[in-house]
């Protein structure tokens, strides 16, 4: 559905991304994740035809975006980071108004009333947008974006500065969205992409720096996995008993409540998964478990592996082109 | 086009702006015409009434033109215009056509009206009243070209209106400047440029084609390089 080949834009002499490449399939929902700064904004720009890119190419169902952005566009509806909204219009207006820019051929007024069921702001379809909640209007957004059923929907950061009640419910309504349509999404947050998203792609500076299936992200992260336990028992004897079982790498006290009742965060290699040994270990002692959690890893971990492990690379590429290869002199 | 053509006439009045526009255009049209034909008894020229009415434009075409894109820039909605319109041609031109509207209905339908105390009061020559009136149309749709180019420019609506001010300023005037410059080449130059000189080959009632042509290809030109301003995020 998407292909995108070889793409770099620069800015003078900085690139925004630098000859990224990926495929998004038909049906699929996309997350793409990365710090402030790593050209997210940017490829989503260049897909949707708003700029376009130095060299390499970005196809939507075939048509590419700069050679034949007519019908390129006519697969996509796009929500940018800030809704592009005219405030002074009823919701149906501003519906109406994207339906004729965008020349649609379905019934006009059936098709606006069935995104605005979609999107559930059809209690709001008569109100100015300049009266509705941040919340609504990010919805008016999106429904902005699903005029002319596109095949792909994209949405850069849609949850921003929402309330968490909002977030939640734009996040329902995006997954719902992927079930009949092809969603790229654009966030720094990582739960958002592990609750809607089939797979991540991860950019750092220009580059993309991780392609993974959302259920393989943790197992691709390097590093170890974090358990925290509260358990009703003697702290110290706790203590020595979790570090002794085995693929336990670091166990430390969190918290002590006072009333028997301990915190600890235990680390494990992470290929070792310890949560039935540490069960075991602690009704050996009977020392109730009150809760086992794992601590996924956050927005910073996964960054800080995938980056690191990105640097990591290019310094030995550096170091490589550096040592000056000496002729054989024979 | 004409979706985008139909938001713009909404927005005007929606904010305002229509109304003041038509509130100045038809006062200010009409005090002016009283001085320069009724009042004016035998010195009465109509073609001074057209001279004049140009001056308005200063205020009147920034009024209706400094917002068309600037506001676009500003509010991020240039966005969804440029990934979701098939043409950023079709988007300028809706714009043109909607701020043309504005003016050319005010315009035409004042001609109109002051045309009939003119049959009233004397016998006016229609060939030079209509030519007038085409020529002070084509001048107005070239002036607001150049004010959609200007606010194609800027994000800020007053920066644009300004820029539009001096531009409109500049092209009248330029042509009594150039009765102080010696060099008669540069003469010639300056009065070709001026708007105030070509509108005065059409008040003898001629339809000078090489007028006609001038104010439609300032007026091409610069919807062309609007459109090019428009999309130069795209080409940055």
């Amino acid at each position: 559905m998407i292909k995108v080949t070889n793409l770099t834009k620069k800015y003078g002499d900085r690139f925004a991304i630098n000859n990224i490449s990926f495929e998004v399939n038909d049906g699929e929902v996309v997350g793409f994740l990365g710090p402030n700064g790593a050209g997210k904004t940017t490829t989503m720009n260049i897909i949707t035809g708003y700029i376009s890119s130095t060299s390499g190419t970005a196809e939507i169902d075939g048509f590419d975006i700069l050679e034949n952005p007519t019908e390129a566009k006519k697969q996509i509806g796009y929500l940018p980071e800030f809704p592009p909204l005219y405030l002074e219009m009823t919701v149906n207006e501003y519906l109406g108004f994207i339906y004729d820019l965008k020349k649609c051929e379905l019934k006009k007024k059936d098709h606006i009333d069935e995104i605005c069921r979609v999107v559930k702001i059809t209690d709001a379809q008569k109100r100015i947008i300049k009266n509705l909640s941040k919340g609504y209007r990010q919805r008016v957004g999106i429904a902005g974006a699903l005029v002319g059923n596109p095949k792909v929907v994209i949405f850069d950061e849609p949850t921003n500065g929402l309330d968490p009640r909002q977030i939640i419910d734009i996040r329902n309504l995006i997954k719902k969205l992927g079930e009949d349509h092809t969603v790229i999404l654009s966030t720094h947050i990582l739960s958002e992409v592990k609750t809607i998203c089939d797979r991540i792609l991860i950019i750092n500076e220009g580059k993309i720096v991780a392609d993974t299936k959302t259920e393989n992200l943790e197992a691709e992260i390097k590093g170890n996995r974090r358990l925290e336990i509260k358990v009703d028992g003697p702290e110290s004897q706790v203590l020595s008993t979790l570090k002794k079982i085995p693929g336990v790498s670091f166990v430390t006290v969190e918290n002590s409540y006072g009333n028997g009742i301990s915190s600890f965060l235990v680390e494990s290699q992470n290929d070792a998964d310890v949560r039935k040994p540490v069960f075991y270990a602690m009704a050996k002692g009977g020392w109730p478990i009150i809760s086992m959690d794992y601590l996924s890893g956050n927005i910073e971990d996964i960054f800080i592996s995938v980056v690191d492990e990105d640097d990591e690379k290019k310094a030995a590429e550096a170091e490589t082109k550096e040592k000056p290869v000496k002729p054989d002199r024979k | 086009m004409w979706a985008v053509y139909k938001r713009e006439m909404r927005s005007y009045f929606t904010s305002l702006v229509g109304y003041v526009y038509y509130a100045i255009f038809f006062l200010v049209s009409a005090f002016l015409f009283m001085q320069n034909t009724v009042q004016a008894g035998e010195n009465a020229n109509v073609s001074n009434y057209f001279t004049i009415i140009m001056y308005l434009f200063i205020i009147t075409i920034p009024l209706i033109t400094m917002k068309l894109v600037s506001e676009e820039l500003k509010l991020k909605t240039d966005q969804l215009l440029i990934t979701s319109a098939p043409s950023i041609i079709g988007v300028i031109l809706g714009k043109f056509l909607a701020a043309f509207t504005l003016f050319g209905s005010s315009f035409i339908v004042s001609s109109l009206i002051y045309y009939i105390p003119l049959t009233m009061y004397g016998t006016p020559n229609a060939a030079k009243y209509f030519a007038s009136v085409l020529a002070i149309l084509l001048c107005g749709m070239a002036f607001i070209s150049i004010g959609i180019f200007i606010s194609s420019l800027t994000e800020n609506q007053f920066i644009a209106a300004l820029g539009t001010i001096v531009v409109i300023v500049i092209l009248l005037l330029i042509g009594n400047v150039s009765q102080y410059i010696n060099s008669e080449f540069i003469r010639t130059i300056l009065s070709n440029i001026s708007f105030s000189s070509r509108y005065s080959n059409f008040a003898g009632g001629i339809l000078d084609y090489g007028s006609l042509f001038y104010f439609l290809t300032i007026s091409a030109l610069f919807l062309f390089l609007s459109t090019k301003a428009f999309e130069r995020r795209r080409w940055m």
